[in-house]
């Protein structure tokens, strides 16, 4: 076990845990934050994504020993109140069906927005190819990324 | 209308079983419309003070809101937002003052909780609008009472009871109704007046999911829990001999290894215990990481127990008993040998698609609370009742020490029909003694078996000279399951008619999958007719559509599953809506009935390479009344991205009983560069009865999909999936 300093939606936590406890886990049973979801462990499905300094990361293939201060943002963190435009947007096109991977959607979507307040259809498709859906809520997440891009301009 | 209300007494009032009051890590209610009154500035919901249980299905809070349980599995199909719609349409309240909360099992007071075979709507669409309406009932008699008038001059609207110009809330009323005696019949509302029925509602849980509040099985915590993993064999055929745990429980954080048996001699299981691997050895520990980490040190030793099968010897079992098993005969009309002697052309193909793994996004996972006199159980499961009954006979407890709270489901698919995890949770936490949550891997979930059976089909269909459909023979074989159903079109339509099962064993377990049989031998049949049409020199839909003609005027046999005039009619729907002309090179048509409802689909699609990209799709839907629109068209989307997404890409395959493939780095599910660019979906509006929606679009895609395949390619394809298998992005 060692002690790690992390940086979890602007708040500091003191955590141990094994080095190579991959952040995905430090978050769920360690800091009690479930929004953040595990669905392969391979950084395969995309249901893991969160932000260090506001880039999307496969949290479940990325060990705590590896971080080295970067500001962790997770669902719980994208808004102080679920405003966030992408989380507008996904409530406005009634996204979710099992809702399960679409933590891990939003985080991809608004890290694409982060870098790119306008993407077109193609980028759209090509930054959400990461994340899986098996419920098949593609097209309404693709017309959500197009509405939260369209409210952030 | 007046109905006779059912008898079931709990139906009316509260029983003091199970239900709420849980001290739980999750809350379980969700309240309606608080995110859209926020968004339109509208003040949000505030919650009572104190709830008065009215009924079983309904609490009353003093300030007029309503908490309305959802009886049944919330796995993605949306009940937890549809049902409670019956309910509060029928109680006249405004969505908006409405709360929904996930009851737990409590068959004292439900019916019927299960999520499977598109149902929960069908069969609740009476009962609970009765119930909203009994409620209604109760607070419009105990306003009654309160002005001493007759109950009959009182009129109710959005939650308020009128007399002349006098009102009462709900509220002000609830806790004096809660006291009254329920009436005998209910009136149950005209269909014209409907508020709530009909209108779109959004998914009463999406605040919490797109906020990442604690929502799923896998998210439940509870203050000293340890979590567990198990280890189960790595191929099917074999089980558990011995295993060596030293190493293990070294490890830091591992807290115990315990073997456990969910199949124990002498139990009595149901039909919801499919498991190829019930000998299991767990570990538990502080955390998840601990705990996968400390599977890998586990030495153990398996044993053979039947013979390893690969995918090759597989397809030659399937194809041997096709062409040479026993078969049942399912339905006989006419004289079809003589009839294909007769005929100017026959037509024979084969189909076939693989074993699929359900893959839901959420892996397996159960907690359980096991002590030496009651058990709790909590998470994701499709069939809540059975896992009881499992869990009371391997437990050797009394059902009614045993509680299950029902968790929202990432997914089921059909797989948490089955609900052997959570019987290994419950075992685990008697044998470690601590409460625990088991969590499968991916690894663990993809392999565990319970797959869609592989499948092979044969038919034949024989033409006169006028391109007259006159003999029609299916055959059809699958792992431990048959594909063929022996009522379905085009059963009725001809004269000269033959379906026949066969069986081929398998030790690879198999069982439900997203429309069981159907999502496969819909596609076989609706590509066949394609091909049928085609050698009879007709439009695909005329074709269809003539056998339908028979089918309206003078069907064949007594026994046919489907009404021709709904078939008929969501396919001339659809040609209509999707301008269908029969010279398209990019676009096929397809047609199924099932779960009591009739899809059609138009589906057009581009070459990318040697890969079909689906760019558009039409889809006229007969479900009678469309409860709630909204969700209604988000089931039938992703159904047909699921459809299409396994026809092209999906199969697991095995060498010597190992599956070859564990995770999506193997596995290719589809993704969003590949999900239908654009899905325009068209109801029927004909005031039935509404029948499911969860399954009923996923079949007939499939065929869709391989007739516009061959339309783009001039190449038909018989044997999912249709796709080549190529690198997977990560």
């Amino acid at each position: 076990m060692a002690t790690y300093q992390l940086a979890v939606n602007g708040q500091q936590h003191t955590v141990e845990a094994e080095p190579d406890m991959p952040l995905l886990w430090v978050l769920r049973d360690v800091l009690g934050l479930v929004g953040t979801k595990y669905g392969c462990g391979i950084g395969a499905c995309g249901a893991c994504t969160v932000h260090l300094d506001g880039a999307a990361m496969r949290s479940c293939s990325l060990p705590v020993s590896r971080l080295n201060g970067e500001a962790i943002t997770t669902i719980e963190g994208l808004s102080e109140t679920g405003d966030h435009p992408v989380q507008l947007a996904w409530l406005e096109h009634d996204v979710p069906q099992c809702g399960y991977c679409q933590a891990g959607q939003m985080m991809t979507a608004a890290s694409l927005l982060n870098g790119s307040p306008n993407p077109d259809d193609a980028e759209i498709s090509a930054s959400m190819n990461g994340n899986i859906c098996r419920c098949g809520t593609y097209t309404r997440i693709h017309a959500a990324v197009k509405t939260a891009a369209e409210n952030l301009s | 209308m007046s109905q006779n209300l059912n008898t079931r007494r709990s139906f009316l009032k509260v029983s003091a079983a199970t239900g709420g009051g849980l001290l739980l890590g999750l809350s379980w209610l969700s309240s309606c419309e608080r995110t859209e009154a926020k968004a339109n500035g509208e003040p949000e919901l505030v919650m009572p003070e104190n709830w008065v249980p009215v009924t079983a299905y309904l609490k009353v809070g003093e300030n007029g809101v309503v908490t309305i349980m959802s009886p049944n599995p919330e796995i993605g199909q949306n009940v937890k937002t549809s049902m409670p719609m019956l309910v509060a349409e029928e109680l006249d309240v405004d969505w908006k003052n409405v709360v929904v909360e996930q009851a737990g099992l409590d068959t004292e007071n439900f019916q019927r909780q299960i999520a499977g075979g598109s149902q929960s709507i069908r069969a609740s669409w009476e009962p609970l609008r009765k119930a909203g309406a009994t409620a209604r009932a109760l607070l419009l008699a105990a306003a009654a009472q309160q002005w001493g008038v007759d109950v009959a001059e009182l009129t109710t609207e959005n939650g308020v009871i009128s007399h002349g110009d006098k009102t009462l809330g709900y509220g002000e009323v609830a806790s004096l109704a809660a006291t009254m005696t329920p009436p005998e019949e209910v009136t149950l509302k005209d269909p014209a007046d409907f508020r709530i029925i009909g209108h779109g509602k959004k998914n009463v849980d999406a605040k919490k999911i797109v906020t990442g509040q604690p929502l799923f099985g896998l998210d439940f915590q509870r203050e000293g829990m340890k979590y567990a993993a198990i280890v189960h064999p790595p191929a099917f055929g074999m089980k558990l001999k011995s295993v060596d745990d030293r190493a293990a429980r070294a490890m830091p954080g591992v807290t115990d290894v315990v073997t456990i048996n969910a199949a124990p001699e002498g139990v009595e299981l149901q039909w919801s215990d499919v498991n190829a691997f019930p000998n299991l050895v767990a570990v538990v520990g502080d955390n998840t990481w601990s705990v996968l980490k400390a599977k890998k040190a586990l030495n153990i030793e398996w044993e053979q127990t039947s013979a390893p099968e690969s995918s090759a010897a597989q397809r030659t079992a399937l194809t041997d008993q096709l062409n040479n098993g026993k078969a049942e005969e399912t339905r006989r009309d006419g004289d079809p040998e003589a009839a294909f002697a007769r005929a100017k052309t026959i037509v024979e193909r084969s189909y076939s698609a693989p074993f699929l793994p359900h893959n839901t996004m959420e892996p397996m996972n159960f907690f359980a609370d096991v002590t030496a006199d009651k058990a709790e159980l909590v998470g994701p499961i499709q069939t809540p009742e059975f896992l009881r009954k499992t869990v009371s006979a391997v437990l050797d407890m009394p059902e009614d020490k045993i509680s299950i709270m029902m968790t929202r489901m990432g997914g089921g698919f059909g797989r948490r029909l089955y609900g052997n995890f959570g019987v290994e949770a419950a075992l685990i936490s008697q044998a470690a003694g601590v409460p625990v949550k088991l969590v499968y891997t991916r690894e663990d979930d993809m392999t565990q078996g319970t797959y869609r059976p592989e499948y092979l089909v044969r038919y034949r269909a024989g033409l006169d000279e006028d391109g007259k459909l006159i003999a029609f023979h299916v055959r059809g074989t699958g792992a431990n399951e048959s594909p063929v159903f022996a009522n379905r079109f085009p059963a009725g339509t001809v004269d000269n008619y033959l379906a026949e099962n066969v069986l081929t064993e398998s030790n690879v377990s198999t069982g439900a999958w997203r429309a069981p049989r159907s999502n496969f031998i819909a596609g076989a049949e609706q590509a066949f007719l394609d091909e049928v049409a085609e050698a009879a020199g007709k439009d695909p839909i005329e074709f269809r559509l003539e056998l339908f003609d028979r089918a309206m005027t003078d069907p064949v046999g007594e026994e046919n599953d489907y009404d021709a005039e709904r078939y008929a009619g969501v396919l001339k729907h659809v040609r209509d809506k999707s301008g269908w002309n029969t010279n398209d090179d990019k676009r096929g048509v397809a047609a199924y009935y099932c779960h009591n409802s009739y899809v059609a689909q138009v589906l057009e699609l581009e070459m990318k390479g040697d890969e079909p990209r689906v760019t558009e799709v039409h889809c006229a839907v007969d479900c009678g009344i469309v409860v709630n629109p909204e969700g209604a068209l988000n089931q039938i989307q992703g159904g047909i991205i699921d459809g299409v997404g396994h026809a092209l890409y999906g199969a697991i395959t095995f060498t010597e009983g190992k599956p070859d493939q564990q995770n999506f780095d193997t596995y290719r599910l589809i993704r969003h560069l590949e999900a239908p660019k654009a899905i325009h979906t068209h109801f029927v509006e004909n005031g039935i009865a509404p029948t499911g929606l969860g399954e009923p679009s996923l079949p007939p895609v499939i065929g869709a999909l391989a007739n516009a395949i061959y339309r783009a390619t001039g190449t038909r394809v018989y044997d999912q999936p249709f796709a080549a298998p190529r690198e997977l992005p990560g």
